[in-house]
C-alpha cells in the first residue's frame, strides 16, 4: 500500500500542478539490538522481493548517510533509498483539486449529522446544511469515525480510539539540513526524525500513551490540546542521544496532534456488514499519509468492483464485531497498541490488554491446570499447558526469533496426541445453524458452497464458501443434522464476515432460518488413537470405525449428558472426535472425559500442538493460508469442488475456467532441510520462497513438526517469467522439479516442496525398543 | 492476637531525655547515631534510657504490655523489673558492640521496609464515569512497637452511601485497637441504616436467610480480623440493632450522621466493657475480652458521603484537610480536636465532670490522673470502672490477669469514676472543590511534623503525580539542550515522589527521613529504619496514615446542583 502511495504522490505533482513537497529522501531504520536487526532483516528480504530496493547497512555506513547521527550504540540499520516525504496538507489539496477537476464536488465546513439508511442500504447523508442523496457513503472521519458510525439509526461499530501524539518542530540548524537528508526511525529509542525546513521534526510512540476523547468530545477541543513537555521528556532524551549535536538547536514548538489507533494495529476499511453502501476507511495508526494512497485505491476498487485487487482481510472492518466496541476496551487496548508500533514484533505475540472477554465455561478449570492463553476475536484459547514443575520465562524475556521456551511442553502435548489422547478446548470456533421448512436450506447452501451438500444425514462435508472469482470467503465444515438443517463450523474470526456473507446471499424468511449458535456450544476436541476408547467408555453407542466412520456426526449421550454432537474429525488429520456440548454440560463432560481418560494417558493440549499437527498434515487454514483470492484448485482441493453436482454455485465459472487454463499459484508444503531448530532463526510467515534461485512466492504459515523433526512451512508457489516477470501457469510438475530455498531474515535454507502430506505420518508407530517404564506413568 | 512479648516500650522520662539527645545529634550530620551511643559522655544518659526501658521488660512479658509512653512508670514496677537488668546489659553488649560501625540500608531495602504495609484503593471507575466524591485512598503504617499497636480500617457502606475510614492508636497493647478496628465500622453502619433495612437484616438472621452485606472492606493483607471472636462480636452487634429496631419511633428515617457516629462509638465502648464484665465460657475468648477492655485505643474516623464529610474523633489522632488555594499553594484545615492536656476545653470538661477537690489530681503532668495522655479512649476500663468492679473482675479472671501487677494497680486519686469516655467529638465539613484530600493519622505523624508541612508534602505529591505545572515554550528562545536539562531536573525532583506510588508512604518517608532542610535524607532514613526493635520506640511512635483523595469534579458538580 505504501508503495502505491509513494508512486501516487510522485505523479500527483505532474498531474495537478500543485506542489506536494515530494522529496525522495530515503529512510534509515536503526537497530540498537541484535533482535531488532533480525526483524529489520526479515522486513528487508520481504521488501526486496516485492521490488522495493532496500539494504541492511553497517553503523559506519549510517554515519556516512546522515551526518548528525550517533552510531556508537547501533547494531546495524536498514536503508530504504526510495522513501520520500511529502507535505500532508499539500497532498490533500492536490488530491482534492484533482478530484474537482474530474467533477467531484467538495463541501467545505459542512458536518455530517448522520447517514440516511433505508432497508439496510445507504440512501443519503444528513448534513448541517441539508440533505445529500447518495448510493455510497465512505466514513473517513478519522478519530470521529467511531462516533459517526454510532450516529446512524442502525449503528455501525468502528472500533478505534485516539491517543495524544506529540512531535517536535525546531528552527533550522546553523547549516540547514539538506532537503534530501534521510528520515530516521529509531524504534528502540521510540522516535522518528526527519528534516523539516532545515530544522528537524521528531516525534515518537511513547511507552505510556495518553488516550483521549474516550467519552467522545467536541471536535473543537482538538485545537486546545496542550503541549506536555514532561511527557515528551523520554523521547527528547532519546533524540538527543541519537543526535547529540542538536543540544543547541532552538525549539519552535511541540505539537500535540491526536492519532487514531485500532485494536490490532491495522487500519480499518471495507463495507459495513450491516448496511449496504456504507464504507469505512479509518484508524490508520499514525500511518495515514504513507498508506493513504494505497488504501484509497483498494477502497475504490472495492466500491467499483465489489472487491479489492489484493487480499485485505486483515484490514477488513468485518474482522471486528460489536464486541470490540466497548470504549473501555478500546481505551485500554490502544494504550498497548501505540507503544507496540515501535516495539519489537516477535512471532506469536499476544495482546495483554482487553483480555478474558469471551471465555469457555472451562476457562477456570483449564487455567488452574497451567493453561497459557491467546486471544482470537475476543475469545480466550489455550496455547499450551505448563506442567506444575516447569517455569517459563517472563513475558518480556520470552520474546525471541529463535526456539521458544515452550518447545518441550508442546512436544509432549503433540506426542500425547500421536500416541494416546489429548483434549483441546476449541469453543471459539464460529458455529451457525441453517434450518428450513422445506428444501430451502439445502438449495441455498448448494448455491453458496462448492462441495456437494446433498449427502445422507449425519455426513460431514469440508467445503469452501467461494466468491465469484472462486476464492475462499470462508472455509468450513458442514454437518447435515437432518434433511432440513445443517450445522456449519468456521474459523473463529469468521463470525461477522461469514454472517454478513450468508445474509447477503440467502433469502432469509420464516421458511429459512440462520442462527448463530457459537455461544451455545462448548467444543472439545479429543485427538489421538485412544480417543475412541475414551468415548466408548462414556457412551453406549458403538463408535468403532465400522459404526462411526470418519467425517460423521451423531447426536448421542456422553456420561449423563444427552444431546452431545459428536463428530469424527479433529481439524488436524489425526484420529479423534469433536464434541459439541451444550454449554451447561461442558464441565460435566470435561470431567468425565478427564477421569475416564486417565488410564489412557489423557492430558490437556493447546492450540500450538494443534497447529503443529495440522501444518505437518498440510491442513491449510482460512485467514492464514487461504483468503478471498485463493481458490480450491490452487491448494489441491479439487476433490472438494463438485462441478457436476447438477447445480450452479458461486464461483463455479471461475473455477471451470481455472481448471481449463491451469492455476497461476499453488499451495505447497516445504520441509526445511538444513535448518537447525536450536540455533537458527525460526520461520514465521511471510518468508520469501526461492525456486531455483528465483523468487517464487511467500510462506503463509509455519510450524515445527515434532514427527518429522523439521520445520514445515506452507506457502504459495508462483511461476514468474524470467524475462517479463509475468505470472505463468503452475503445474504439479513445475513444483516437483524445483530446488527450493526459504529466506529467513536474509539467510536461505534448503527446503523440499510437497503437494501432499508425508505419508509416513499416518502410519506412525512407536518402535518396540523405545518403550520405557516411564510410559506407564499417568500423565 | 497479641500477647506481646519482648522488650518494647519506654516510659515518659526516658522519652523526654532521649529526644533531645537525638535532635542534638542530628544537626551534625557526620555524627552517626551508633557511634554516638557508645560515646562515653552520652552513654550515661543512654544508661538511664536503658534502665527505664528494661524496667518494663518483665511487665511486657506478662500479659498486658503496659509500657506505653502514655503511662508514667509507677514505682511499683521498679522492683518488679530489676531481675532482668543483667539480661538487658548482656543483649545490649551483644547487639551493639559487635555491630560494624557503619550500617546502612540500601535504597531498595529502605523502600521494602516503607512499602511493606502500604495499601491503595481506587474507587472503581466505569468507562470514564465516576460518581463518587472519593477518588480513592492510600494508607500505610510504620511500626515502632513490636508488634505495632496502631490499626487502620477502610470500608464502603453497602446499604447506605458513603465511605468510612479510620485510624486507631492502641496503648497498653494492641488488643483494644484491633477490636475497635474490626467492630467500629459495623456499629456506625448499623447506626446509619434505615429502619426497614434493619428489620430486613434481623428477619434474615431469624429465618436463617442470607444476610445483606453491610460493608465492603478495603484491607491490606496484614490487616486481620479475629476469627475466634467473630461470633461474640456479631451477637453484641445484633443486640445493638435489635435495640435500634425497638427504639424506632417510626417518625422519620432521616438519620443524623453526627448522632449515628456518637451512638456507635459509645455503644461499642459499652459493649467492650460489658463483654469483659460478663466474660466468656471459652477461656481464650474470656482472656481476649479482658485484654481488649484493659488496653485502650483512640479513634479518628471519617465518613464521606458526597460533599458531606463527618470526622468523629476520640483521643489524639488527627484529621487534616488539604486545601489548595487559588494560587496553587496548600493550606491545612484541622477537622478534629486533640483530646489531651493541650486542649483547654478538654481540661475544662474534666474539671467539671469531677468534684472540685479533684481539680488538681484529675490532670497531673499533662496526663489523666497523672497516667494517661489521651483524655478520651476506647477500653481502658481502669479509668472507667469502679474500684470494686475492677477488683471483682480481676479476681474472677484468669490467672494471667491476676498475676499482672499492672491490672491490679488502681490509678492514684481514683475517687469518682469514670474518668474516661469514648464519646467522640464530631466535626462536619461540607466539601468544596478546593478540598483536595483528607489525611487521617495517628499522633506518631503529628508529633514529628507540622500540619502545614504534612499538607504541603501530600499536596505536592498528589499534584505532581497528576498535573504538575506544565512547561510551555511560548515565544521564548529555548534550545533542545536547555529543555532537556530542565526536564531532567524536574524529573529528578520528582524522583523521590516517583519512588512512592502511595501518598501515605511518601509522607512516612518524610516524617522519618526529613533533615533540618525539610528534604528526605537517605542516611537518616536508613538509620531510623534500622533501629533495633527495642530502640525504635524511643525515637518514634507507630505511624499510621490514610490519605483520602477527593474528586474535585464530582464535588464541584454537587455544588452546582444547588
Amino acid at each position: 500500500m505504501a508503495d502505491y502511495s509513494n508512486k501516487l504522490y510522485q505523479q500527483l505533482e505532474q498531474e495537478t500542478g500543485i506542489q506536494t513537497g515530494y522529496i525522495r529522501t530515503g529512510s534509515i531504520f536503526l537497530a540498537q539490538t541484535q533482535d531488532r536487526l533480525i526483524s529489520l532483516k526479515r522486513i528487508n528480504s520481504r521488501l526486496n522481493v516485492i521490488g522495493i530496493p532496500s539494504e541492511i547497512i553497517s553503523p559506519k555506513k549510517v554515519a556516512e548517510l546522515h551526518p548528525l547521527l550517533n552510531v556508537h550504540d547501533l547494531a546495524g540499520a536498514m536503508h530504504v533509498p526510495e522513501d520520500a516525504v511529502v507535505s500532508s496538507a499539500d497532498v490533500a489539496l492536490a488530491l482534492a483539486s484533482a478530484a474537482s477537476q474530474n467533477g467531484v464536488q467538495i463541501y467545505d465546513r459542512t458536518s455530517v449529522v448522520h447517514v440516511l439508511i433505508k432497508k439496510g442500504e445507504v440512501t443519503g447523508v444528513e448534513t448541517d446544511k441539508g440533505q445529500i442523496e447518495c448510493q455510497y457513503f465512505v466514513n473517513c472521519a478519522g478519530q470521529w469515525a467511531y462516533e459517526l458510525g454510532l450516529s446512524n439509526e442502525e449503528p455501525i461499530s468502528i472500533p478505534l480510539h485516539a491517543c495524544e501524539h506529540f512531535y517536535l518542530l525546531t528552527r533550522p540548524l546553523e547549516t540547514p539540513l539538506q532537503s534530501n537528508t534521510p528520515n530516521i526511525v529509531d524504534a528502540d529509542g521510540r522516535i522518528y526524525i526527519r528534516n523539516w525546513q532545515g530544522g528537524i521534526l521528531s516525534g515518537g510512540f511513547e511507552k505510556t500513551p495518553k488516550p483521549i476523547f474516550t467519552e467522545g468530545k467536541n471536535q473543537l477541543e482538538i485545537h486546545n490540546l496542550q503541549e506536555d513537555w514532561d511527557h515528551f521528556e523520554p523521547l527528547l532524551s532519546s533524540l538527543l542521544r541519537r543526535m547529540p549535536d542538536l543540544e543547541t538547536l532552538e525549539i519552535m514548538k511541540l505539537v500535540n496532534c491526536p492519532e487514531t489507533f485500532t485494536p490490532d494495529m491495522r487500519c480499518i476499511m471495507g463495507e459495513s456488514p450491516a448496511v449496504k453502501g456504507y464504507f469505512v476507511l479509518a484508524g490508520m495508526n499514525s500511518a495515514g499519509l504513507s498508506f493513504g494512497g494505497g488504501a484509497g485505491r483498494y477502497l475504490a476498487e472495492w466500491m467499483v468492483h465489489g472487491y479489492p485487487s489484493e487480499n485485505v482481510w486483515e484490514l477488513d472492518l468485518k474482522r471486528f464485531g460489536a464486541l470490540q466496541s466497548s470504549r473501555t476496551f478500546l481505551r485500554h487496548r490502544v494504550m498497548e497498541v501505540m507503544p507496540l508500533l515501535y516495539e519489537l514484533k516477535v512471532p506469536r505475540w499476544d495482546f495483554q490488554t482487553g483480555r478474558q472477554l469471551r471465555t469457555s465455561p472451562l476457562y477456570d478449570r483449564l487455567d488452574a491446570q497451567g493453561a497459557r492463553w491467546m486471544e482470537k476475536h475476543g475469545f480466550e484459547r489455550p496455547k499450551y499447558f505448563v506442567p506444575p514443575d516447569k517455569d517459563l520465562l517472563a513475558l518480556e524475556q520470552s520474546k525471541t526469533f529463535y526456539k521458544p521456551d515452550w518447545f518441550d511442553i508442546v512436544e509432549s502435548e503433540v506426542k500425547c496426541c500421536k500416541e494416546a489422547v489429548c483434549v483441546i478446548d476449541m469453543s471459539s470456533f464460529t458455529k451457525f445453524e441453517i434450518t428450513s421448512t422445506g428444501d430451502q436450506a439445502l438449495e441455498s447452501l448448494q448455491y453458496l458452497f462448492s462441495n456437494d451438500l446433498d449427502v445422507p444425514v449425519g455426513h460431514i462435508v469440508h467445503t469452501g464458501m467461494l466468491n465469484e472469482g472462486g476464492g475462499y470467503e470462508n472455509d468450513c465444515s458442514i454437518a447435515r443434522l437432518n434433511k432440513r438443517s445443517f450445522f456449519m463450523i468456521s474459523p473463529t474470526d469468521q463470525q461477522v464476515h461469514s454472517w454478513a456473507w450468508l445474509k447477503k446471499h440467502m433469502q432469509l424468511d420464516s421458511n429459512l432460518l440462520l442462527e448463530d449458535v457459537t455461544w451455545k456450544y462448548t467444543a472439545l476436541n479429543l485427538i489421538g488413537p485412544r480417543a475412541v476408547d475414551v468415548l466408548s467408555e462414556l457412551s453406549y453407542a458403538p463408535i468403532t470405525p465400522d459404526h462411526f466412520p470418519s467425517l460423521f456426526c451423531k447426536e448421542m449421550s456422553v456420561g449423563y449428558a444427552n444431546g452431545i454432537r459428536v463428530m469424527s474429525m479433529t481439524h488436524t488429520g489425526e484420529p479423534g472426535f469433536m464434541l459439541y456440548i451444550p454449554i451447561e454440560y461442558a464441565l460435566h463432560v470435561y470431567n468425565e472425559v478427564m477421569s475416564v481418560g486417565q488410564k489412557y494417558g489423557i492430558r490437556n493440549a493447546g492450540y500450538y500442538a494443534l497447529r503443529s499437527l495440522r501444518i505437518e498434515k498440510f491442513f491449510a487454514f482460512w485467514g492464514q493460508d487461504l483468503n478471498t483470492l485463493t481458490t480450491p484448485l490452487e491448494c489441491g482441493r479439487e476433490s472438494r469442488v463438485k462441478f457436476e453436482k447438477g447445480l450452479d454455485f458461486i464461483g463455479r465459472d471461475a473455477l471451470l475456467q481455472q481448471r481449463q487454463h491451469g492455476v497461476y499459484k499453488r499451495l505447497a508444503m516445504f520441509v526445511l532441510d538444513d535448518h537447525d531448530t536450536d540455533l537458527d532463526l525460526w520461520p514465521w510467515w511471510g518468508e520469501p520462497i526461492y525456486r531455483n534461485g528465483l523468487y517464487a512466492g511467500k510462506t503463509t504459515s509455519s510450524a515445527y513438526s515434532y514427527t518429522l523433526e523439521r520445520h514445515v512451512c506452507l506457502g504459495f508457489v508462483h511461476n514468474f517469467s524470467e524475462d517479463t516477470g509475468e505470472e505463468q501457469v503452475v503445474t504439479a510438475d513445475f513444483i516437483n522439479r524445483g530446488e527450493y530455498e526459504i529466506d529467513i531474515a536474509g539467510q536461505r535454507f534448503q527446503a523440499k516442496a510437497r503437494l501432499y502430506p508425508v505419508a509416513s505420518l499416518y502410519t506412525h508407530k512407536r518402535r518396540k525398543e523405545d518403550v520405557e517404564l516411564s510410559d506407564l506413568h499417568g500423565k | 492476637m497479641c500477647v506481646c512479648p519482648g522488650p518494647r516500650r519506654i516510659g515518659i522520662p526516658v522519652r523526654s531525655s532521649s529526644l533531645p539527645l537525638f535532635s542534638d545529634a542530628m544537626p551534625a550530620p557526620t555524627q552517626l547515631f551508633f557511634p554516638l551511643i557508645r560515646n562515653c559522655e552520652l552513654s550515661r544518659i543512654y544508661g538511664t534510657a536503658c534502665y527505664c526501658h528494661h524496667r518494663h521488660l518483665c511487665c511486657s512479658s506478662s500479659y498486658i504490655p503496659q509500657s506505653h509512653l502514655r503511662y508514667t512508670p509507677h514505682p511499683a514496677y521498679a522492683t518488679f523489673c530489676r531481675s532482668k537488668e543483667n539480661w538487658w546489659q548482656y543483649t545490649q553488649g551483644r547487639r551493639y558492640a559487635s555491630t560494624p560501625q557503619k550500617f546502612y540500608l540500601t535504597p531498595p531495602q529502605v523502600n521494602s521496609i516503607l512499602k511493606a504495609n502500604e495499601y491503595s484503593f481506587k474507587v472503581p471507575e466505569f468507562d470514564g464515569k465516576n460518581v463518587s466524591s472519593v477518588l480513592g485512598f492510600d494508607s500505610n503504617q510504620l511500626p515502632a512497637n513490636a508488634p505495632i499497636e496502631d490499626r487502620r480500617s477502610a470500608a464502603t457502606c453497602l446499604q447506605t452511601r458513603g465511605m468510612l475510614l479510620g485510624v486507631f492508636d492502641g496503648h497498653a497493647g494492641c488488643a483494644c485497637s484491633q477490636a475497635v478496628s474490626e467492630r467500629l465500622f459495623y456499629y456506625i453502619a448499623v447506626s446509619l441504616l434505615p429502619h426497614e433495612t434493619l428489620l430486613e437484616i434481623e428477619n434474615a438472621v431469624e429465618s436463617g436467610r442470607a444476610l445483606l452485606p453491610i460493608l465492603q472492606w478495603h484491607k491490606h493483607p496484614n490487616d486481620y480480623f479475629s476469627k475466634e471472636a467473630s461470633k461474640l462480636y456479631f451477637n453484641s452487634l445484633r443486640t445493638y440493632w435489635q435495640e435500634l429496631i425497638d427504639l424506632n419511633t417510626g417518625e422519620s428515617d432521616d438519620i443524623d450522621v453526627k448522632e449515628a457516629l456518637i451512638n456507635a462509638f459509645k455503644r461499642l465502648d459499652n459493649d467492650i466493657s460489658l463483654e469483659a464484665q460478663v466474660g466468656d465460657p471459652n477461656s481464650f475468648l474470656n482472656y481476649l475480652v479482658l485484654r481488649v477492655a484493659f488496653s485502650g485505643a483512640t479513634a479518628c474516623v471519617a465518613h464521606v458521603d458526597g460533599v458531606n464529610l463527618h470526622v468523629a474523633n476520640t483521643g489524639d489522632s488527627r484529621a487534616m484537610l488539604g486545601v489548595q488555594e487559588e494560587d496553587g499553594s496548600w493550606s491545612a484545615v484541622t477537622l478534629s480536636n486533640d483530646h489531651n492536656a493541650q486542649n483547654e476545653s478538654e481540661l475544662e470538661r474534666l474539671k467539671l465532670e469531677h468534684p472540685k477537690n479533684e481539680a488538681k489530681s484529675v490532670v497531673k503532668q499533662d496526663r489523666l490522673l497523672g497516667l494517661l495522655m489521651p483524655f478520651r479512649a476506647f477500653g481502658d476500663v481502669k479509668f472507667k470502672w469502679s474500684i470494686d468492679l475492677q477488683k471483682r473482675v480481676i479476681e474472677s479472671g484468669p490467672d494471667q490477669l491476676n498475676d499482672n501487677e499492672y491490672t491490679k494497680f488502681i490509678p492514684p486519686n481514683y475517687h469518682t469514676p469514670p474518668y474516661l469516655t469514648a464519646e467522640p467529638e464530631v466535626i462536619y465539613h461540607r466539601l468544596r472543590p478546593q478540598d483536595k484530600f483528607l489525611i487521617l493519622a495517628t499522633d506518631g505523624l503529628w508529633e514529628t511534623m507540622h500540619r502545614q508541612d504534612v499538607v504541603r508534602i501530600v499536596g505536592e505529591y498528589l499534584t505532581g503525580m497528576h498535573h504538575q505545572q506544565p512547561i510551555a515554550v511560548g515565544g521564548y528562545k529555548v534550545t533542545l539542550g536547555q529543555m532537556h536539562g530542565l526536564l531532567t531536573e524536574r524529573r529528578a525532583k520528582m524522583s523521590s515522589v516517583f519512588e512512592d506510588q502511595n501518598a501515605a508512604t511518601h509522607l512516612i518517608r518524610h516524617a522519618v527521613g526529613n533533615n533540618e532542610f525539610g528534604t528526605v535524607d537517605h542516611e537518616r532514613l536508613s538509620k531510623m529504619l534500622s533501629l533495633p526493635e527495642e530502640l525504635a520506640r524511643m525515637y518514634r511512635d507507630d505511624i499510621t496514615i490514610i490519605v483520602v483523595q477527593f474528586n474535585s469534579h464530582v464535588v464541584g458538580a454537587y455544588q452546582n446542583q444547588e
